[in-house]
């Protein structure tokens, strides 16, 4: 016991002696938080409150066009561009400045789209009567009308979400000026023009609607605000940045020959770890209290969410100690198998980014494709970040952190038995 | 009556992947009291024979005892018995002298006053007292030697290994680590040592064994060596006959 506690000592020495060292440690985290915090907050007010300026080619001038404009006005999204100079866009003039990237997204009415609309709906509803006999005279004639094409120029810079977002926007616009088409010619066709208002099928609202509800305890899952997701998240990440400095540490030791005078003294490999392990133990749980300070008083401070620790502290803790065991093996593992910092350094980072990719760390694991998906159940980072939001999302206890603590443990001690036994294989060389 | 405290039997080494045994077919017996000179040109297995005896390496066949135990069955004890003091600075350099010695003390299973004391002493006898709050990246490579020696014999051992104890220091830390040792000695530490400074194993050994390829060419008092070898004046011309002049370059 002595020997693990002047072990345990002599590493805490060691980490005060370097003072570099502990700022990458606690404040690079800290910084790291805040401001992947803040980018992913303001990258969602830009999508919610900057408007993103769009092209209106309008060839039509009728009340189709003049509707699509008028909802493209009402959104708070868009912001409408029709000329520049005082001179209208046209179609070409509009497709170059897209494709020069000065505008995200150019919309083109085409020609005679309103009365071509209006004659291809009178045209069917005529038919349809006639069918049924309501009218025997058709009053459209049998002329050809061709399909009409909205075009939408993309700036090919643009994600495909905000392509979809924007074409589910036009597409339902549309489809509601062509019912209210439909019903209109229905309406002039039995005469009943004169009812046209008091019509509820003419208004603008919709029958169906959506509400969002976000689930309460115990009723499912509710997605993760950027605060919710990015304190867990840069947490995990914090924790497991441990394993480059205890790597170093460890090779260090074995290059600078303490290692094997350590050896020839009365002392185990496993003591010698075990003070290693509960220094930098100690280190992922400042951090980890840190992190969650900043969540909770400082984000609210900037304009962000606070994060929301409510009673489930005690959790949290014990799922961060599990998480910075699991760190703490993983960096033994390296230290044992790399036989210079040129080796761990530049690994441990390497492995620390893709174990923080695959878990979720930086997109959330639900957002991935199905076989990345599958892939991130490898990551301890997942496993704690499972826990973390089984926490602070579902209100978890700690029987519902169980599975995933229980593969954080798993993880250290599959992780220092290797180690222990990689270096045993090579003392008999 | 001379006790054997080492015990040396038919011992081989060979290397993973390596084409010869390091150490092929070498026995030998080290008693307790001595000072035991191991010396041999470059990759002659001296340092691969020491580390055997230290328990950092395992024979590939053959024995070896101290004090009639084995490394497999009494590693422990044997580790309690034996002081090591390697030839790298096996110290950390952002501590200080003194942290050092009280951390390599502790895993000695020294504590509290005792180990202070150790340390306080041991310090002044090497000269180091006003340096012992100073960090080891900062001292002399004749300073870092002397406090790698203590961190080898604090636990007062009965039998020191010392690789190399005086390579690449100055007279004056030479001879205050000499002269320690030899305090030690007189005080019933049995040192076996290796070196390249065939003058001073010469005058500091009471046995000396010359290595080379892995197995002992001579053994004996430096005077039986030197009345033994045709001309010789000192133990070096003893040493240039048995191993020749060819340089022993190996990577």
């Amino acid at each position: 016991m002595l020997k693990l506690i002047s072990s345990t000592y002599k590493e805490m020495l060691l980490l005060s002696r370097d003072l570099g060292g502990l700022v990458i440690l606690f404040v690079m985290p800290l910084v790291l938080i805040i401001t992947i915090t803040l980018i992913q907050d303001s990258s969602f007010k830009t999508i919610n409150e900057a408007k993103i300026p769009i092209l209106f080619v309008d060839n039509d001038k009728e009340e189709i066009s003049n509707t699509i404009l008028e909802n493209l006005n009402s959104n708070d999204a868009f912001e409408i561009v029709t000329k520049q100079d005082d001179v209208f866009f046209t179609e070409e003039t509009a497709k170059s400045a897209v494709l020069k990237g000065k505008y995200q997204l150019a919309v083109i009415i085409p020609k005679n789209l309103s009365s071509d609309l209006d004659k291809k709906v009178n045209q069917n509803v005529a038919k349809i009567l006639s069918e049924f006999g309501v009218d025997d005279e058709p009053k459209s004639t049998d002329e050809v009308i061709l399909n009409k094409e909205i075009k939408l120029y993309f700036d090919p810079a643009v994600q495909k979400s905000f392509k979809n977002a924007v074409m589910n926007n036009i597409d339902k616009m549309i489809s509601r000026i062509e019912s209210k088409s439909i019903y209109k010619a229905f309406q002039e066709e039995l005469g009943e023009a004169e009812q046209k208002q008091q019509n509820p099928l003419l208004t603008n609202s919709n029958f169906v609607s959506f509400k969002e509800i976000n689930p309460k305890e115990g009723q499912g899952v509710t997605l993760p605000n950027s605060t919710q997701h990015n304190v867990p998240a840069w947490t995990l990440f914090a924790i497991f940045f441990i394993v480059i400095p205890l790597s170093i540490n460890i090779v260090k030791e074995k290059n600078q020959g303490t290692f094997v005078r350590l050896r020839t003294n009365p002392v185990s490999y496993l003591t010698v770890l075990g003070g290693k392990s509960i220094t930098y133990l100690i280190v992922c749980l400042i951090q980890f209290l840190l992190m969650l300070a900043v969540g909770v008083f400082l984000l609210p401070l900037l304009g962000l969410h606070a994060l929301e620790v409510g009673s489930n502290f005690i959790t949290l803790f014990i799922v961060a100690l599990f998480s910075g065991l699991a760190a703490v093996g993983f960096g033994i593992l390296l230290g044992t198998l790399a036989t210079t910092p040129e080796q761990s350094a530049p690994l441990g980072a390497t492995m620390v980014v893709i174990l923080a990719a695959i878990g979720g760390v930086w997109v959330p694991v639900f957002l991935m494709p199905n076989f990345m998906q599958l892939i991130s159940n490898i990551s301890p980072m997942n496993w704690g970040l499972n826990a973390f939001y089984d926490v602070l999302l579902r209100n978890g206890g700690i029987m519902e952190v169980l599975p995933e603590i229980g593969l954080l443990l798993l993880f250290f001690i599959v992780t220092v038995t290797i180690s222990i036994w990689y270096d045993k294989r090579q003392r008999t060389v | 009556m001379n006790l054997s405290v080492i015990h040396i039997n038919n011992v081989y080494k060979k290397y993973k992947g390596a084409d010869v045994f390091s150490i092929n077919n070498l026995s030998l017996e080290i008693n307790k009291g001595e000072i035991y000179g191991l010396l041999g040109p470059n990759g002659a297995g001296k340092t691969t024979l020491i580390s055997m005896l230290c328990g950092l390496l395992k024979p590939t066949s053959g024995q070896i005892t101290i004090k009639g135990l084995s490394f497999k069955d009494n590693a422990k004890q044997i580790k309690q018995t034996i002081g090591v003091v390697p030839q790298e600075y096996a110290l950390y350099p952002t501590l200080t002298a003194y942290e050092n010695l009280m951390y390599f003390g502790a895993m000695y299973g020294l504590s509290g006053t005792d180990l202070k004391f150790k340390v306080t002493e041991s310090l002044e006898h090497l000269g180091l007292s006003k340096f012992q709050n100073k960090k080891i990246r900062t001292f002399s490579g004749g300073m870092k030697r002397r406090v790698n020696l203590i961190a080898g014999i604090l636990h007062q051992p009965e039998i020191l290994f010392l690789d190399e104890p005086t390579v690449g220091v100055d007279v004056q830390s030479k001879n205050v680590i000499m002269e320690h040792l030899k305090m030690l000695n007189k005080n019933g530490t049995t040192i076996v040592y290796t070196s390249h400074h065939l003058n001073e194993a010469e005058t500091f050994c009471s046995k000396v064994s010359i290595i080379d390829n892995g197995s002992i060419v001579a053994s004996g008092t430096p005077k039986e060596l030197m009345q033994n070898s045709t001309g010789a004046n000192n133990l070096e011309d003893v040493f240039i006959q048995l191993t020749g002049e060819a340089l022993r370059d190996y990577a």
